[in-house]
C-alpha cells in the first residue's frame, strides 16, 4: 500500500473531488480526503470511463484491427494504427519492411509525435505555465494564452497542423487513416506531397527550438519550484535501438532506476511478460503495471517524454541531443525526478520529431514505390510496441487459423504511467495543500500534475472483461453481508 | 432506338429501346436514379426500393417498370429523395454498419449513397444484431453484420456460378442469408474467389481475405466523385 493512498477511517474525514479532470484526453476524477485541521489522508486519481477495445477486436479479421484500434482515441491514433500492423505484420507472415515502407511508417508515426506534443504544449498544458497555475480559471486556456502571447500560440496551432499534414500525406487522413497495412504500406509519398512538407520543415525545427528554450527561460525564473513540484523518485522505461538511442518506431525496451542505473536493457518487446506485469484495483478502471523483478510495491516506473530523454544514451539527432544534455546537466549527473520537466522533455522530443521528418523527406528513399514486404510463414501470436507520444505502448494479439483475433492485450502508455501519476498528485497534495486552506488556484497544482504526464485517460481504459469489480452487498444497519470480488488481485 | 421511345425523367427526354427499365435506360443516358440491390447483369429484384420513382403520379420501382414512350417519370424529387433516405436510415440501424473500421468504406454503395443522399443521422435506434462472421473458407470472409439482403450473391451464385451457394431464409426482420452446406459454413461448400458471387456485393458483407485498406483513401471507389455522378461520367466515357 502507497502513502496516501488509502485513509485509516476515510468515514470522519471531508471529501474533495477535482471532477472532471479539465484539459486531458478523456475523463477522470481526482479525490481528496482530508481532516477539520485540512491534513490530507488521502489523493487517488480515479479513471471512471470505460471502453472495451480487447474485447471487441477479439472475432475480428486481423488485417482490420490496426484501423478499428486506432479509433480508440483522436489525438494518437497513428500510435495504435502502428503498433497494431506491426504485430500484423507478424501474424501475416511478412518479413523486413522494404526501406521505404518502414520510412514512410516512421515519417507518418514522427509527424503524429510532433502534433500530439504541440497540442499538449500549447493547447492544454502551456495555460498553466505562462499564465500561471492559480491564474483566473476562466482565462487560463488556450484563448487566454493566445491573448496575452499571440506568437506562442499561431505556433503551437501551426505545429500541430504540419503534424497531422505529415500523417495525412502517409496515411490518407489527418485523423484515422488507413496507410499501414499488414506488410507494408498502401500509399507511397508523392514528389509534390514530399516538397510541400520539406517547404516548412526548417520553420518547425525553428519555432520547436525556441519552444524548448521558452520552458528552459521559465524554468530560470522559479528553478527550485520547477526542479521540486511533484517531484519523487521512480524508475523509468522506454525503447532504445541497438545503440542506446532515442527511436520511437522500433527497438528493445530498456529501464532504468532512480539513479539512471539499467534494471533490464535491450529486451526483446515480444517477451514483455517476462519482465512486465499488470495489477488491478478496485478504485479504478486503469490497471497498474510494474516490473515484474520488483514487485508491484516498487517495481512501478514513468513511461513518455521524461523517461525517454533520460533512458536513452543519447538522441540522433544534433539539436535535440544538445538541448537533452543541457536538461539532464541540472541533475548533476542524476536524472532529474521533477514532475515539470516532463514539458522540457517534450519539447525536446518534439524538436527531435521535427529533426527525424526532415532528415526522413531529405532522403531518396522515401520517394520509392517499393511498399510491401516478401510474404513468408503465417504466425499465430505476435506482439507490436512502439513509443506513442505518450510512451511506450504494447498489443499483443493472438490469430486463429480462420484469421481471426482471438486474443488481444493492451497496454497503453498511461497506464504504464498510472501509478506516476499517483505518486506525483501525492507529492504535490503534500508539499503544496496539506494543512492548509484549499483554493481552487491549489486544486490546479493537482491538475497540473497531472496534465505533465499528458494522460490519454480514454485509450488507457480499454479493458472489457478484465476489468476489476467488487461488489459489497450490506444490511439496513451497513454490515457487511457478502463480498463478490472479480480480477482486484489480493485482498488489501 | 426510335427517336420516338422516349420518356420524361425530371423533365429530360430520356431515349430507351424497347425492353429496358426506366432504370436501365435512365443510366444508359447518364441520368442516375439511386438503386442498391440493381446489377446489370441480372434479372431485376424490386427488393432494396431505393429505385422508387413516381410514374404518371404512381409509385413503382424503376428497375423492374419498363419503359414506355410518353411516360412521366418523376425521380429528384424532396419528396422521393426523403423517402429514400428513410429506407438507408432503416438499412443503416437494422444491421451493425460502422463505416470507420470497414475495409469496404470508400467502395461501398450503401455508404456512397448514403453520403450522396444526405444521410446526416441514422434517425432510428439501432437494432444492434448478434450476427456471426463466416470466416471458414480460406480466401473468403463473410461478414453478415454488414449485410443487406439485396441477394446479389444468391442470384450470381444460382444464375451465373450455378452453385447456389446462398440463400435467405426466415421472414420479417428474422430473414437472413444462409450458406447452403451440411454445417452452414461456407468453407463447407465448394465456393470460389473467382465465382461471380464473390464479387457482386455492394456493401462488406462478402470480403476477399487479407487484403483490406490495400487501396489508399483518396483512390477509393467513392473517394472524388458522388456516386450519382459516376453514373453520368460513365455515360459520357461510352459515348
Amino acid at each position: 500500500m502507497f502513502r496516501l493512498e488509502t485513509a485509516e477511517n476515510p468515514q470522519k474525514l471531508r471529501r474533495i473531488a477535482i471532477d472532471p479532470v479539465t484539459r486531458v484526453e478523456g475523463h477522470g476524477k481526482v479525490t481528496l480526503l482530508l481532516d477539520d485541521a485540512d491534513r490530507i489522508h488521502q489523493v487517488r486519481l480515479h479513471i471512471v470511463e470505460f471502453r472495451g477495445f480487447e474485447v471487441f477486436i477479439e472475432g475480428r479479421p486481423f488485417w482490420e484491427v490496426p484501423v478499428t484500434v486506432q479509433r480508440l482515441c483522436g489525438i494518437c491514433p497513428v500510435s495504435h494504427h502502428l503498433a497494431a500492423v506491426k504485430a500484423m505484420d507478424i501474424i501475416a507472415g511478412y518479413g523486413a519492411l522494404p526501406p521505404t515502407a518502414e520510412k514512410l511508417r516512421r515519417l507518418m508515426h514522427y509527424g503524429q509525435v510532433l502534433q500530439s506534443h504541440a497540442v499538449h504544449f500549447f493547447h492544454l498544458a502551456s495555460p498553466d505555465l505562462l499564465l500561471g497555475f492559480d491564474s483566473e480559471p476562466t482565462r487560463r486556456n488556450i484563448v487566454g494564452v493566445a491573448q496575452d502571447f499571440p506568437e506562442i500560440a499561431k505556433q503551437g496551432v501551426l505545429l500541430r497542423k504540419y503534424g497531422q499534414e505529415v500523417i495525412r500525406h502517409t496515411a490518407g487522413k489527418r485523423i484515422h487513416g488507413t496507410g499501414a497495412i499488414p506488410g507494408g504500406m498502401n500509399k507511397a509519398l508523392a514528389v509534390a506531397e514530399r516538397d510541400e512538407l520539406r517547404r516548412d520543415i526548417d520553420q518547425m525545427i525553428e519555432w520547436a527550438l525556441a519552444s524548448v528554450h521558452m520552458v528552459a527561460a521559465l524554468h530560470r525564473t522559479k528553478p527550485e519550484f520547477y526542479n521540486h513540484f511533484g517531484e519523487f523518485d521512480s524508475s523509468m522505461m522506454g525503447l532504445v535501438d541497438e545503440r542506446g538511442a532515442m527511436d520511437f518506431y522500433h527497438g528493445g525496451l530498456r529501464a532504468v532506476d532512480a539513479a539512471g542505473k539499467p534494471i533490464f536493457d535491450h529486451v526483446d518487446y515480444t517477451t514483455y511478460e517476462s519482465v512486465l506485469e499488470e495489477e488491478a484495483k478496485s478504485w479504478s478502471y486503469m490497471k497498474f503495471p510494474h516490473i515484474r523483478a520488483l514487485g508491484p510495491e516498487k517495481g512501478w516506473y514513468k513511461v513518455g517524454p521524461l523517461a525517454r530523454v533520460q533512458a536513452c544514451d543519447f538522441i540522433p539527432s544534433p539539436l535535440a541531443d544538445l538541448e537533452r544534455k543541457k536538461m539532464m546537466g541540472l541533475g548533476h549527473g542524476k536524472p532529474v525526478m521533477g514532475t515539470l520537466f516532463y514539458h522540457w522533455a517534450r519539447l525536446i522530443e518534439l524538436l527531435h520529431a521535427a529533426e527525424v521528418i526532415r532528415d526522413l523527406l531529405d532522403d531518396p528513399d522515401i520517394l520509392g514505390t517499393d511498399l510491401m514486404a516478401d510474404k513468408g510463414e503465417r504466425k499465430g501470436e505476435a506482439v507490436g510496441v512502439i513509443e506513442a507520444p505518450r510512451g511506450t505502448l504494447f498489443h499483443h494479439y493472438r490469430v486463429n487459423e480462420n484469421d481471426l483475433v482471438t486474443f488481444c492485450n493492451l497496454i497503453v502508455s498511461t497506464t504504464n504511467n498510472n501509478q506516476a501519476m499517483n505518486a506525483a498528485i501525492r507529492s504535490v497534495a503534500r508539499t503544496h495543500l496539506d494543512g492548509r486552506v484549499v483554493t481552487e488556484g491549489l486544486l490546479n497544482h493537482i491538475e497540473v500534475a497531472i496534465r505533465a504526464y499528458d494522460p490519454c485517460l480514454s485509450c488507457a481504459t480499454h479493458a472489457l472483461g478484465q476489468m476489476p469489480l467488487e461488489v459489497d452487498l450490506v444490511d439496513a444497519e451497513g454490515r457487511l453481508v457478502s463480498r463478490g470480488r472479480r480480477n482486484m488481485g489480493p485482498e488489501r | 432506338m426510335n427517336e420516338y421511345d422516349k420518356f420524361s425523367l425530371d423533365g429530360r427526354p430520356i431515349y430507351f429501346e424497347r425492353g429496358q427499365s426506366i432504370l436501365e435506360a435512365a443510366l444508359a443516358a447518364g441520368v442516375y436514379i439511386p438503386n442498391l440491390c440493381h446489377h446489370p447483369e441480372f434479372k431485376p429484384h424490386g427488393s432494396c426500393k431505393l429505385c422508387t420513382v413516381k410514374v404518371n403520379g404512381r409509385f413503382g420501382s424503376a428497375c423492374t417498370i419498363k419503359a414506355m414512350p410518353g411516360q412521366e417519370v418523376a425521380s429528384d424529387t424532396p419528396e422521393l429523395n426523403g423517402n429514400r433516405r428513410v429506407l438507408l436510415q432503416m438499412l443503416f440501424v437494422e444491421g451493425n454498419h460502422f463505416c470507420p473500421g470497414c475495409e469496404k468504406s470508400g467502395n461501398c454503395k450503401l455508404q456512397a449513397l448514403a453520403y450522396d443522399i444526405e444521410m446526416l443521422t441514422p434517425h432510428y435506434r439501432h437494432f444492434y444484431p448478434v450476427r456471426e462472421i463466416d470466416a471458414t473458407h480460406p480466401d473468403v470472409l463473410l461478414d453478415f453484420n454488414r449485410c443487406i439482403m439485396c441477394e446479389l450473391c444468391v442470384r450470381a451464385s444460382r444464375d451465373v456460378d450455378g452453385k447456389s451457394v446462398f440463400a435467405l431464409a426466415g421472414r420479417g426482420t428474422a430473414s437472413h442469408v444462409v450458406v447452403n452446406s451440411p454445417s452452414g459454413k461456407l468453407g463447407d461448400t465448394d465456393f470460389a474467389l473467382t465465382d461471380k458471387a464473390a464479387s457482386v456485393c455492394p456493401v462488406g458483407a462478402i470480403l476477399s481475405k487479407r487484403v483490406g485498406f490495400a487501396v489508399p483513401i483518396g483512390e477509393r471507389q467513392y473517394d472524388v466523385d458522388p456516386i450519382s455522378a459516376q453514373a453520368s461520367a460513365r455515360q459520357a466515357e461510352e459515348a
